[in-house]
């Protein structure tokens, strides 16, 4: 699947652009739970990126790929796989449709970002259009690159506030020759403790999980070093030989599919996402909300919780430890971790530079964007 | 010299040091010209200028009032830190402040659990990792700079060195950031986890060199330090090959830690300087590093040695032990002053391209060194395409220099044309500000002016570097017409 339609999207930002009307920029509609829920975005015209597809150019010895925004991100995966290459940051797709575009716009990173990067690490470059309907590359193709201001990176996780993506170049790597999944059971304080041990160590770590007292531990690299860390850490290997009962799990986790995302309470309790210092055991929420329903990736750096608790009650743990709280499904109230005043007015002059008509997803990131 | 566009600041230059006098002590503000001199240029000497005054504060405070000082007033102010740029970025502004962040120098603290460190902005970038090593850990991006180069710097540059293929350049091994913007007002970027909420504010700032914010706080992530790490030197009698086997070693999955080229030139240069014992008769020489667990690096260094072989490789050495690895090192980080003993002078040059097109600039970089009757030494950051070519020049020779920037500005020139950038790790500063104009067109260039705009909009950080104006590109254009075609039509020409 190949075709350009930068054109006719340029048009019609373009189009937005002069009679001031807002548009909904929607790739693969895979994440489209994800971000607020405005108005102004409800009633807009939708700005279809999904048909703006085909990989540009890919040679595996570069380490880049370059694809259009809609091309799928199933495509791109398996474009690199049987070039035994990845993806580092392994990203979530939640549904087959989704896109490379909305994969970098959401900026959301799989089980590998805590050792290998998150999306925008691994953004070279890319080509947008901004809300004035004007085509511009930033970046490039090439791994060092210092020229202007990172305006590329800025795109990864502004959600399509600040400009359509049209194309994205990306960092791959090789895939490791062996990939082995350890299972150790511990209380969550010892988990904390045994993989912040092991963190300090030079062990090929590349993904770690904790829930329901066990801690899950991949290893990735050369076989006598994967080997040897197994010796290391001790434990139950996942689905000893068999390779796909340890990937599936990897799988399940960051597509959400494992119980803890899809249990009972699931389709009715708030699932939230929070950032924060890896070795804080837990956020202080005030009695009376749950706190323990966690489940822990990224060596403790991410938590995924399922709470009652209001926003303002779960961002506030969440800013008095320097961290951020997101609400990623059932969606209500502040979903995303206000911004201080200070940064809140950077962040509203720069949607003024990009897309000075606020025509281009409004208010999806914050109200006032 | 260098002259700047006349600032429009609304304070006599007295009346300033007298309002800065209030803010800091005496000795933390200098305006003598003999106090002076020593800040009229960084690590790219070619370009000087003398500031109006040079203050060095010690606490956030104080650089709060001296920016909302400089805001009221209208008085550009250049942040500088270690000033061992090479492109001109902290370069002083005649009739502004240097606000220097030399006294800004102590590691706050280390956090071996969290494997963070954070620093003031004038800690040198050596300092964190030996800081750190107790611990068993280290700060990833090393420039060659590192022993005296500051973090405060590296994060304004968004400095690389030759571990980046692998470890990534600084954008990559923050976490957070204190900035303080025009206004004097104090932001935290990032956070305690890995990510942070809003507009990814921390790639933005990294790399800005000093045009949008002033640094005072710097919170890195660091490594454990590599088991064990080893490197290969292979020669080559031909540079292509030479090329053909970086490509070689990462289809065989590897990504070494290290992988640095030098051609013929530079091999001779620095094996006169250092005897690293480098084969003289190479046309090419590849040092290849690979690090990480002993089981790891064994295996590595294995395949490596079958694929340099493979690759057509005419000798190949692994070190036999730590102080061998020293030597082989040795010859590649001392190629810039090893150059410098076979020439008075040498102008660094600093594009990147895709790694495929090195034969072909390597050719095309030959016939303009022939048509200039200059010499080039090449040290090539080969792993990740970033080229480091050296123009061996006299300077005592009228028009030398100018011939040497020119004949520069071609080289970049040609890495845009392949489909790579202007500078790959030591920015654009005032040096290479015209190939802005080559690398953006008039579209991208006033989203940059927008996006310095959100954060300063009376354009008193850093002012005329990093990004030309559209009238300085179309001077620039009259002057380099490509296939007939005058860029920045839309302009009118002077």
């Amino acid at each position: 699947m190949n075709s350009d339609i930068s054109q006719q999207l340029q048009q019609q930002i373009q189009q937005a652009f002069e009679q001031q009307k807002a548009l909904s920029i929607v790739g693969g509609n895979s994440k489209a739970f994800y971000g607020r829920v405005d108005e102004r975005i409800g009633s807009a015209e939708k700005l279809d990126v999904s048909a703006h597809r085909g990989v540009l150019s890919y040679e595996p010895t570069e380490l880049v790929i370059t694809a259009r925004a809609g091309t799928r991100l199933a495509e791109i995966e398996k474009l690199l796989h049987d070039n035994g290459q990845m993806l580092p940051f392994e990203p979530p797709s939640y549904a087959d449709s989704a896109t490379i575009g909305g994969t970098i716009a959401c900026n959301l990173s799989g089980p590998r970002r805590a050792y290998a990067g998150a999306a925008r690490d691994l953004l070279l470059g890319c080509k947008i259009i901004n809300g004035k309907g004007e085509m511009m590359s930033f970046g490039g193709e090439v791994m060092k690159n210092v020229a202007g201001y990172d305006v590329s990176r800025l795109m990864a996780g502004a959600l399509g506030t600040l400009g359509v993506l049209l194309e994205v170049s990306l960092k791959v790597l090789p895939k490791a020759e062996k990939e082995v999944t350890q299972m150790l059971e511990y209380s969550p304080s010892e988990a904390l403790d045994k993989i912040h041990t092991w963190s300090q160590t030079p062990l090929p770590i590349s993904a770690s999980s904790y829930h329901d007292s066990i801690l899950r531990v991949r290893f990735s690299g050369a076989t006598k070093a994967v080997n040897a860390a197994i010796e290391t850490v001790g434990g139950e290997t996942v689905g000893s030989d068999a390779m796909h009962e340890d990937q599936h799990y990897w799988q399940s986790l960051k597509e959400q599919q494992l119980d803890f995302f899809t249990g009972d309470d699931a389709s009715t309790r708030p699932l939230w996402r929070i950032s924060m210092a890896s070795d804080i055991e837990s956020l202080e929420l005030p009695a009376g909300y749950a706190n323990d329903d966690c489940l822990y990736e990224w060596g403790g750096a991410l938590r995924w919780l399922k709470s009652d608790a209001p926003a303002e009650v779960m961002q506030s743990a969440a800013s008095a430890v320097d961290g951020h709280a997101s609400l990623f499904r059932h969606q209500h109230g502040s979903i995303f971790q206000p911004l201080t005043p200070g940064l809140l007015r950077i962040h509203k002059n720069l949607k003024q530079a990009f897309d000075p008509q606020n025509i281009l997803n409004p208010g999806k990131l914050y109200p006032e964007l | 010299m260098y002259t700047h566009d006349k600032a429009e600041s609304t304070i006599s230059s007295n009346a300033l040091i007298d309002a800065l006098r209030q803010i800091v002590a005496d000795d933390a503000l200098l305006h003598e010209k003999e106090d002076l001199k020593p800040y009229e240029c960084d690590g790219l000497s070619a370009y000087r200028a003398i500031p109006l005054v040079v203050v060095l504060p010690e606490t956030i405070e104080q650089v709060q009032h001296i920016l909302t000082l400089c805001h009221q007033h209208q008085v550009p102010v250049v942040a500088r830190g270690a000033g061992t740029g090479l492109s001109g970025g902290a370069l002083p502004h005649e009739q502004g402040v240097l606000l220097s962040l030399a006294k800004f120098s102590n590691i706050i603290d280390i956090d071996p659990k969290r494997r963070l460190a954070r620093v003031q902005p004038g800690v040198r970038n050596l300092a964190i990792s030996q800081e750190a090593d107790q611990y068993g850990l280290y700060y990833a991006p090393d420039p060659s700079s590192q022993i005296a180069c500051t973090i405060g710097g590296n994060v304004a540059e968004n400095s690389g060195g030759v571990h980046c293929l692998k470890y990534g350049l600084t954008v990559h091994n923050i976490q957070q950031l204190k900035i303080i913007t025009i206004e004097g007002e104090l932001l935290s970027i990032g956070g305690s986890g890995l990510d942070s909420a809003g507009y990814d504010l921390l790639a933005l700032m990294t790399g800005s060199e000093g045009m949008l914010g002033v640094i005072v706080e710097v919170t890195v992530k660091l490594l454990p330090k590599p088991e064990r790490a080893q490197v290969l030197l292979a020669a080559f009698d031909d540079v292509v090959k030479a090329g053909e086997a970086v490509g070689n070693i990462i289809a065989a999955g590897i990504i070494p830690a290290g992988l640095e080229m030098m051609d013929r030139l530079a091999i001779k240069a620095a094996e006169d300087f250092v005897h690293a014992g480098y084969p003289l008769e190479a046309e090419a020489i590849l040092l290849c590093e690979l690090d990480g667990t002993n089981e790891e690096v064994s295996e590595h260094v294995f395949k490596v040695r079958e694929v340099l072989n493979d690759s057509g490789s005419i000798e190949v050495r692994t070190a036999r032990d730590e102080a061998e690895r020293q030597v082989f090192w040795q010859g590649r980080k001392s190629a810039f002053p090893a150059v410098g003993r076979i020439s008075p002078d040498y102008y660094c040059m600093d594009g990147t391209i895709p790694r495929k097109q090195l034969p072909q600039v390597l050719k095309a970089m030959a016939d303009l060194s022939a048509e200039y009757k200059l010499p080039v030494a090449n040290v090539f950051h080969a792993g990740d395409g970033n080229l480091h070519p050296l123009i061996l020049y006299d300077a005592n020779i009228p028009g030398a220099l100018e011939r040497t920037e020119e004949f520069g500005g071609k080289i970049l020139e040609l890495c845009v044309e392949v489909g790579g950038t202007i500078t790959g790790e030591h920015g654009v500063g005032m040096e290479k500000i015209d190939q802005m104009c080559v690398q953006f067109n008039s579209l991208e260039l006033q989203q940059f002016h927008a996006v310095k705009a959100a954060f300063d909009p009376q354009g008193l950080l850093n002012p005329g570097k990093a990004v030309p104006t559209l009238h300085r590109c179309a001077e620039f254009g009259a002057m380099h017409v490509h296939k007939g075609e005058l860029p920045f039509p839309e302009l009118e020409r002077f």
